[in-house]
């Protein structure tokens, strides 16, 4: 019999600890899929976050470190050149990337490491019991914005892969969603291409994956779904921010 | 054949650590350290190296956590500032057994302080260089000799116990130039890194760096496990002794301060009191049962040191505070003049007689 699906050989058999509906699930498939097709993994240094995603080291077939919070681009720094045949990439949420982690994220892409960033933006703290983030968009409920996050106090939302676009060393910046099957395709094209730009030693690439966190947001997982289709894709439009090969 | 090279204290650390096999240094300019980074700069490229500045320490030490983590040879260096900003690595890495060496070359604190030489630093490394339950190994050199041999030793201690090992300096220390033999330099011993993330190229399972551990009891008994590695650390206690043997009042003094101290002793001699030295050359573990010992026939000691009193109390629990212990400190960036240490001596040994 022909197999046509299974679990990514990436990725480990273990069931998960992320929360039923959670698209972090569907990312990590996505990696995996990608270190499968690219014959990747036996050569693969992953950096997991502090977040939802700490526990991505128990997931993922590869060689993996854990990373204080917001540090990975700097943990991947290290071991990029330590080993710079080694393929390194970090898995990073929205706190960890875009708040604590600002300086390494935007120095990393200064430097043109050649690293990739799995950047899941889900607009909220997760692991913490769904705090305002960074990307958390105006008027959005959060426990620390409980009357909707307002501009005037809280100040604006970053958008990372615009920002980072203007940064030299960024070789390439895309934004996808997991909120649909067209888009899961888009995603996993787009984490393909990060890998491939570093291999060919391009410099840095940062994939931006728009996320639910259906748990902090309170919403069913489909409501979820919706939600950012309606919400977060307006505010974080998708599409391609910066590539070389095409600039 | 001795080969003796003119260099500044900082060059020294810096010239070792490549003696020592050390590659990959990860840094942030800071007074009075920044020969360490320039001399890095400098030599890294020519040999194959990396010399990485850093956004911030906090990226730099975690830039060695990762190049640790890949299993090699990383060090970073700094300032006292700057070291307050590399805690949360450092403990990170105590959490996941890394090796690698930090220097630093303290200045006066607390907040920004001053740029002049201090040892207000000691607590926090042989205390609190970060959260938890860890320690990291504690090298005072007090020559620019030294600094060039206690680096090299820092890296081989660092992979034997898989522990962090610091070069705690003072910003006299780091700028002063001596000549050094630089033909001590060793080769890197060859300790194997099973541990590595270096690729599972299909042969091994994966490795996992990692501090995380949500079982209270899986992480208490790591704590354990790691307390019992420190007590096998213990035995690289040491220190440098002058004029012990019959020594009544004994200083007890590190890096820049021993030096002074010695100076005092043989003016005290002279004078007819017997005054001796000694001078630990690890701060952690620090040396209690040398300090016991000689306590058993001291009658009195004075710590000298650059900070309000902070090794003093590592002698006082030592000697279980069975003999007076006097300070003789000077603080934000003073370094004490070897006539205020004689004094010192005189009023302990006065002490003593009436
Ligand atoms: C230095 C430090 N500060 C705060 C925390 C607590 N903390 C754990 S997870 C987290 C937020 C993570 O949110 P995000 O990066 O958006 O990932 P998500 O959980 O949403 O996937 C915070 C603040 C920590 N572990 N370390
Ligand atoms: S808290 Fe949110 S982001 Fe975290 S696993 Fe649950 S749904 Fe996913």
């Amino acid at each position: 019999m022909e197999i046509v699906f299974q679990r990514p050989k990436a990725l480990s058999d273990v069931s998960s600890h992320y929360c039923p509906g959670c698209t972090h699930g569907i990312i990590h498939r996505l990696v995996a899929e990608v270190l499968d097709e690219l014959d990747l993994t036996g050569k693969t240094v992953g950096v997991a976050p502090v977040g939802c995603a700490v526990l991505a080291y128990n997931y993922f077939e590869c060689d993996m470190a854990q990373a204080a919070h917001g540090r990975a681009p700097a943990v991947a720094t290290g071991l990029k050149r330590a080993n710079p045949a080694n393929i390194v990439f970090t898995y990073q949420g929205d706190g960890d990337l875009a708040a604590i982690g600002t300086a390494e994220t935007v120095h990393a892409a200064a430097r043109g490491e050649n690293i990739t960033i799995i950047f899941v933006n889900n607009a909220i703290y997760g692991m913490t019991g769904g705090q305002m983030a960074p990307t958390t968009i105006p008027g959005q409920i959060t426990q620390t914005s409980p009357y909707g996050r307002d501009p005037k106090y809280a100040g604006f939302p970053l958008k990372i892969c615009e920002t980072l676009s203007t940064i030299d060393g960024t070789a390439y910046a895309e934004r996808v969603s997991v909120d649909s099957v067209k888009n899961v395709i888009n995603a996993k094209k787009a984490i393909k291409k990060a890998f491939e730009y570093q291999i060919a030693g391009k410099g840095f690439t940062i994939v931006e994956v728009l996320s639910t966190c259906s748990t902090n947001w309170g919403l069913e997982p489909v409501e979820a779904l919706t939600w950012l289709r309606e919400n977060l894709i307006p505010y974080y439009p998708l599409g391609v921010y910066k590539d070389k090969e095409v600039f | 054949m001795a080969e003796k090279v003119l260099m500044k204290g900082n060059e020294a650390i810096a010239e070792a650590a490549i003696m020592a096999g050390c590659r990959h240094f990860f840094g942030y300019p800071i007074t009075p350290q920044t020969e360490v980074a320039a001399y890095m700069a400098k030599r890294m490229p020519k040999i194959g190296g990396t010399y990485l500045q850093a956004e911030s320490e906090i990226a730099a030490i975690n830039m060695v956590y990762g190049a640790s983590s890949a299993g090699v040879r990383a060090m970073t260096s700094s300032s006292s500032p700057g070291i307050s900003l590399k805690s949360e690595g450092l403990s990170y890495m105590a959490g996941s057994d890394l090796p690698a060496v930090l220097v630093n070359i303290q200045r006066g604190g607390p907040g920004l302080g001053g740029i002049r030489p201090s040892q207000s630093d000691y607590f926090q490394a042989t205390r609190s260089s970060g959260h938890g339950d860890f320690h990291m190994i504690v090298l005072a050199p007090n020559n620019v000799q030294e600094m060039f041999d206690l680096t090299i030793e820092a890296f081989e201690l660092a992979d034997q116990y898989r522990m962090t090992a610091m070069i705690l300096g003072d910003g006299m220390l780091g700028q002063v130039m001596e000549p050094v033999d630089i033909s001590r330099g060793e080769a890197a011993s060859n300790v194997t890194k099973d541990w590595a993330l270096t690729g599972t190229k299909g042969q091994r399972k994966r490795n996992v760096i990692n501090s995380l551990y949500l079982e209270a009891e899986e992480l208490e008994m790591l704590n354990l496990k790691r307390f019992e590695k420190y007590a096998e650390v213990e035995k690289i206690a040491r220190t440098d002794n002058y004029l012990t043997e019959d020594a009544e009042v004994i200083i007890v003094a590190y890096g820049i301060c021993a030096r002074i101290a010695r100076n005092a002793i043989n003016e005290a001699r002279k004078k007819g009191i017997k005054a001796g030295l000694i001078r630990p050359v690890t701060l952690w573990p620090f040396p209690k049962n040398q300090l016991k010992a000689a306590a058993e026939k001291a009658k009195a000691f004075v710590v000298v040191e650059m900070s309000m009193g902070q090794m003093i109390q590592d002698v006082e629990l030592s000697i279980r505070c069975s003999r007076p212990v006097h300070l003789c400190s000077r603080t934000g960036g003073m370094v004490p003049t070897p006539e205020a240490v004689l004094e010192a001596i005189e009023n302990a040994a006065q002490a003593e007689r009436s």
